[in-house]
């Protein structure tokens, strides 16, 4: 026992906290890299129309994203036409099948009827282009879609 | 010149500083939520063999260079809200398919009541996306005024304000079933019922 004693002595040694900018760095850096938004792969071009009757898409892991417009600067090898971008990839409208095949098997079968299709597609394209997407998600019976905009008005 | 050892610099605020930098990215990394009108599309099965009267469609049509085609006839969009409105509400059937909660002119001529009330949205396929959606807002506009108005009368309080009041964990009121019943009633009176026709 007074072995112990002695060792301790009669004061406490203070704690190092030389070490605690580092912690709290580690997490400052982990919070800035992990909040980067997906939005920066996008390769077409993405204005969105504006609307007024606007409604929020909640629970975020149950929507599925389909991309459409001319594609961006960048990208001007792949014509100018409007084009699908499905998960970073540009796509024909025949793979839409198989992407909403793929997403729903991410997930729980009870959440499928809840999945909702958001359209993400810039304000100059045709709508022929939007039918032929709406028609393929029909024909997988993906029939929640959210024609995703700013909020504001067009109106002149 | 004399040697001096260089003062040692107090690190004891560092940590301090950066707890203050952790916490302004903790509150200003807003994730950007999506919002948009949502829209429900038509099972891909052949549709049921109902004769709808003319009367009771309303039909909006865009063409290649995003003019309007109301009903016939020429519009500027500034005027759909309002059209789609009279046409909504007007409540003209008599019988079976009186509207007891119309306010519109009750026109022999136009749509009997909101529940059989249709509106038909065509459009070619050289239709710019925006101008559709232009379109489909302002109708959707239409039918939440009169949800708001019918609200109003009925429960002194607006739809937009009671479905945000059922969404919101804070209130009082969050997923009560009695504000749902409501909420259900004025959806039920005036059912949002856009169709939209595949281009031509």
């Amino acid at each position: 026992m007074s072995k112990f004693k002695k060792k301790g002595g009669n004061e406490l040694p203070a704690i190092s906290t030389a070490s605690l900018p580092d912690i709290v760095f580690m997490l400052l850096f982990f919070f800035m890299v992990a909040t980067v938004m997906r939005d920066n792969s996008l390769k077409i071009k993405n204005n969105l129309p504006s609307a007024t009757e606007v409604e929020k898409l909640d629970k975020k892991n149950l929507v599925m994203f389909i991309y459409a417009g001319a594609p961006s600067d960048a990208y001007k090898s792949a014509g100018t036409e409007a084009k699908i971008q499905l998960n970073d990839k540009f796509a024909d409208v025949k793979d839409i099948a198989s992407f909403i095949a793929a997403e729903r098997a991410t997930k729980r079968e009870e959440e499928i009827p809840q999945l909702t299709t958001a359209l993400k597609v810039d304000r100059e394209t045709n709508m022929g282009l939007v039918s032929d997407i709406e028609q393929e998600l029909r024909k997988v019976n993906a029939l929640k879609i959210n024609y995703t905009t700013k909020k504001g008005s067009d109106m002149k | 010149m004399a040697k001096r050892s260089a003062p040692e610099v107090n690190a004891g605020s560092m940590a301090d500083i950066a707890f203050l930098l952790l916490i302004f990215f903790l509150v200003t990394t807003t994730i950007e939520v999506d919002s948009g009108i949502n829209s429900k599309l038509p099972p891909d099965i052949p549709p049921p063999d109902v004769k709808i009267k003319q009367k009771n469609i309303f039909t909006v049509q865009i063409s290649t260079d995003n003019q309007l085609l109301v009903e016939d006839e020429l519009m500027d969009i500034k005027d759909l809200r309002k059209a789609a409105l009279e046409f909504i509400d007007n409540g003209g059937g008599t019988g079976d398919a009186k509207c007891t909660y119309c306010k519109g002119k009750r026109d022999p001529e136009s749509s009997d009541n909101p529940a059989k009330a249709i509106v038909s949205v065509t459009h070619a396929r050289g239709t710019e996306y925006g101008s559709f959606i232009t379109v489909y807002d302002q109708l959707a506009g239409a039918y939440t005024i009169l949800r708001n108005q019918y609200a109003e009368r009925t429960y002194n309080r607006s739809f937009t304000e009671m479905e945000a009041t059922y969404k919101d964990t804070k209130s009082s009121e969050f997923k009560s079933s009695k504000l749902k019943d409501k909420i259900e009633d004025v959806k039920n009176k005036y059912p949002r019922i856009i169709s939209k026709a595949e281009p031509k």
